[in-house]
C-alpha cells in the first residue's frame, strides 16, 4: 500500500474516507486483518527518523565490537591468544568506526560533547553514550596491549572490563530503538534487545572464523552457533508476538534485508559447522555470518522507517486498544 | 488507560530526585520548581476555525522561523502539509460528506501545534538536556544546546518535533516563551481571528473546554469531543487541547498515543538480560573448548 499524500482518494484515504488495514495492491501477500482505518490524507502521523545509513552501520559495528570484547575475554584467560588478539583489534577498529558514525551523523557534529552534559536514565542515548564512554577507551586499550604485547596485566584489566560492559554496548541499542514512537521499533522493546544481542554474538564470532588459522576457530564457531540460534529465535519471538504488526518487518525493503540476512546466516552457520576449521570454509562462513548481522541491523533500522512512513500503523493498533477498553467497560 | 502513579516519579530537570506531584496536573513541579505560576495552555476550539490561517503566518513571523519551500501538494487547501521544524502550527483542512447524510460536504479546519505533554517523550529522550520543562509547565528546546541528534524527532507520538535541514537542530512550538515571561499571549492566538485558539491558565481552558463540548452535544452536534484533555491518557494530558467534530486520526492526530518512555523500565530490564546471555554465551562458547 502506497500512502500517496499529495493526492486525493475518494475510496481510501482522503480524509473521513474508509481504507481497509491491510488492503494490498497487486497481490501482494495479505498480512494484516482486516481492520478500518482512517487518516489525514494518508499522510504519516509519527516523523520518520532523521538518521542515515551511519545509524544502523553503528548498531552492527557496536554490536560487534561489545560481543568480540566478551569473546576475547574468554578466549584471553582460556589461553588462545591468537583469537584474543583478532578479537581485541577487531573490537577496537569496529568501536572508533562506531564513534565516527555516531559524530557523523549529528545535525551539529562540533556538539557531540553536549552529551556528556548529563546523565539521563530516561534517554537510552544518554545511557548509551556513557557506557561508549567506559567502553571505547578499555576496547582500546586491550587492542593495544595485545598488538605491542606491552603491559599485559593492564591489557589483561583492560580485556576483563572491556568484555563486561561490551555486552552493554550491543545491547543498549536496542532500548535505543525501542525507545521511540516508530510502531515497529516501539512494538518489539521486548524481544530487539536479544535479537541484537545474538546478531552481535554471530557478527563476533564469523570475525574470529575470518581472523584465525585454522583449527582454533572453535570457541569463535560455538560462540556464532549460539548468537544465530539466539538471534533466529528471538526474530521468530518477534514476529509471532507483534502479528499484524509485525508487516514492516515482512515487506518492502526491511523485508528483503530480514531474508536475505536468514539466508546467510544459515548458510554461515551450516558451512562453519560442516567446515568451520578448514582454510577455505571457516574464513567464508565467518563473512557471510558478518554480513548477515550488518544485514539484520539494516533491515530492522529500515522496518522502523515504514512503520512511521505509513499511518496505518500507528492508527490501527492504537484503535483497536481503545475498542478493548471500550469492551471492558 | 492506567492513570500514571503520582508518587517517585523522576525529577526531569534533575535526574536522579524524585517529586510526588502528578505530571498531568503539575508538571512544572514534578520538573522541580518550587514557586511558579500556573500551567498555560492552549484549548483549540476547531468548530469556530476558518481555515484562514493566520495562526501559521502570526507564529512564522513572531518566531523568526524560515519559510519551508512554496509547495502545492495537490491535497485540498492545506498547502502546509505538517508540522515540523520550520512550522509551529499547521492547519488541515479536511473536506468530507456532512454528517447527517444529505449528500452535501462539510469542512472541518484544525490549527494543530504541539501539545506540550504531561509526560514528554521529546524530552525524556533528548541526551544533552537542551529540551526542558518551563515554569509555564511547557516543554521549549534550549537551541545552544541542541547538538541535533535527532532523538525526539522519533520519540514524539504526534510527529511534532522536526529537525532543521538549514541549521541542523531540533525545533518546535515554545508556547511563545518570550511573551509569556513578558505578561502576553502566543502570537498565534493572538492573531487567530475568531477565538478558536484560545490561551490561558490550563485549569481554566480544561472547565471551559467541557463547557463548549457539552454545549456543541447540545446543540445536536454529538461526535463533538475533547482531545487532550484528560489528565489519565498515555501522555498525561496534553498542554494544548483540542475540541474536534470528528475522530482524531481524521485530523492527523494519533487516536491513543502514549509516551513511549512508560516501557522504558521493561526496556532496560530485557537488555539488562539480553547482556547477560552474551556473556553466558560466551563463557560456555570458552568454557566448552577447554582441554
Amino acid at each position: 500500500m502506497t500512502a500517496d499524500a499529495g493526492r486525493p482518494d475518494p475510496g481510501g484515504h482522503s480524509p473521513g474516507g474508509r481504507k481497509r488495514h491491510g488492503e494490498k495492491q497487486d497481490g501482494e501477500k495479505q498480512l494484516v486483518p482486516e481492520t478500518e482505518f482512517r487518516s489525514y490524507y494518508g499522510r504519516p502521523i509519527v516523523k520518520e527518523t532523521v538518521w542515515g545509513p551511519d545509524i544502523p552501520s553503528y548498531l552492527f559495528l557496536g554490536g560487534l565490537a561489545g560481543a568480540s570484547s566478551t569473546l576475547a575475554a574468554g578466549a584471553h584467560v582460556t589461553g588462545r591468544p591468537e583469537l584474543a588478539r583478532a578479537l581485541k583489534c577487531g573490537a577496537g577498529a569496529a568501536i572508533s568506526l562506531s564513534m565516527a558514525a555516531l559524530v557523523h551523523d549529528l545535525g551539529r557534529r562540533t556538539r557531540f560533547v553536549n552529551m556528556l552534559r548529563v546523565l539521563k536514565v530516561t534517554s537510552p542515548m544518554s545511557v548509551g553514550t556513557w557506557i561508549l564512554s567506559g567502553y571505547t577507551p578499555l576496547a582500546l586499550a586491550a587492542a593495544a596491549s595485545a598488538v605491542t604485547r606491552k603491559l599485559p596485566r593492564t591489557g589483561l584489566a583492560a580485556t576483563i572490563g572491556a568484555a563486561l560492559l561490551g555486552p552493554g554496548v550491543a545491547s543498549y541499542t536496542a532500548v535505543l530503538l525501542g525507545d521511540t514512537a516508530a510502531p515497529a521499533w516501539h512494538e518489539a522493546h521486548r524481544e530487539l534487545p536479544f535479537l541484537f544481542a545474538g546478531s552481535a554474538a554471530t557478527a563476533a564470532g564469523g570475525l574470529g572464523m575470518l581472523a584465525v588459522r585454522r583449527g582454533q576457530a572453535s570457541q569463535a564457531i560455538r560462540f556464532a552457533v549460539l548468537g544465530a540460534a539466539g538471534e533466529i529465535a528471538a526474530k521468530s519471538l518477534l514476529l509471532q508476538h507483534l502479528g499484524p504488526a509485525a508487516e514492516p518487518y515482512q515487506t518492502g525493503l526491511a523485508g528483503q534485508l530480514m531474508d536475505i540476512s536468514e539466508v546467510l546466516t544459515t548458510a554461515g552457520l551450516t558451512v562453519a559447522v560442516l567446515v568451520g576449521r578448514t582454510r577455505v570454509g571457516g574464513p567464508l562462513a565467518g563473512l557471510a555470518l558478518m554480513a548477515a548481522s550488518a544485514l539484520t541491523r539494516f533491515g530492522v533500522f529500515e522496518a522502523g522507517r515504514q512503520s512511521a512512513r505509513d499511518p496505518k500503523y500507528t492508527v490501527a493498533p492504537q484503535r483497536e486498544r481503545l475498542q478493548r477498553q471500550d469492551d471492558q467497560d | 488507560m492506567s492513570a500514571t502513579s503520582s508518587e517517585t516519579i523522576t525529577n526531569q530537570n534533575e535526574p536522579g530526585t524524585t517529586v510526588t506531584h502528578h505530571p498531568g496536573l503539575d508538571p512544572a513541579a514534578v520538573a522541580g520548581y518550587s514557586d511558579h505560576p500556573p500551567r498555560m495552555g492552549f484549548f483549540t476550539d476547531t468548530s469556530v476555525c476558518i481555515g484562514c490561517k493566520a495562526c501559521e503566518v502570526a507564529c512564522k513571523e513572531w518566531n523568526a522561523v524560515p519559510e519551508d519551500g512554496l509547495v502545492l501538494t495537490g491535497m485540498s487547501y492545506d498547502n502546509t502539509a505538517d508540522l515540523s521544524a520550520t512550522t509551529w502550527r499547521h492547519v488541515a483542512f479536511i473536506e468530507q460528506p456532512s454528517a447527517d447524510g444529505d449528500g452535501d460536504m462539510r469542512w472541518l479546519m484544525a490549527s494543530n501545534v504541539c501539545k506540550h505533554c504531561s509526560e514528554a517523550a521529546c524530552l525524556d529522550v533528548c541526551p544533552t538536556g537542551a529540551l526542558m520543562r518551563t515554569e509555564f509547565g511547557t516543554v521549549v528546546v534550549q537551541d545552544d544546546i541542541c547538538n541535533g541528534c535527532g532523538y525526539c524527532v522519533s520519540a514524539c507520538p504526534f510527529g511534532v518535533i522536526g529537525r532543521s535541514e538549514t541549521d541542523g537542530g531540533a525545533h518546535k512550538c515554545t508556547l511563545c516563551y518570550d511573551r509569556l515571561g513578558d505578561g502576553l499571549m502566543p502570537a498565534c492566538a493572538k492573531a487567530c481571528p475568531t477565538e478558536s485558539i484560545q490561551f490561558g491558565p490550563l485549569d481554566e481552558l480544561r472547565e471551559l473546554a467541557q463547557q463548549r463540548v457539552d454545549d456543541l452535544h447540545a446543540a445536536g452536534q454529538p461526535q463533538a469531543q475533547l482531545y487532550g484533555a484528560d489528565t489519565g491518557d498515555g501522555i498525561g494530558g496534553a498542554g494544548a487541547m483540542f475540541l474536534l467534530l470528528d475522530e482524531p486520526e481524521v485530523y492527523g492526530l494519533p487516536p491513543d498515543p502514549v509516551v513511549t518512555t512508560r516501557d522504558l523500565p521493561r526496556m532496560w530490564r530485557h537488555a539488562a538480560a539480553a547482556a547477560g546471555s552474551l556473556i553466558a554465551a560466551a563463557v560456555v562458547a570458552c568454557a566448552a573448548g577447554r582441554r
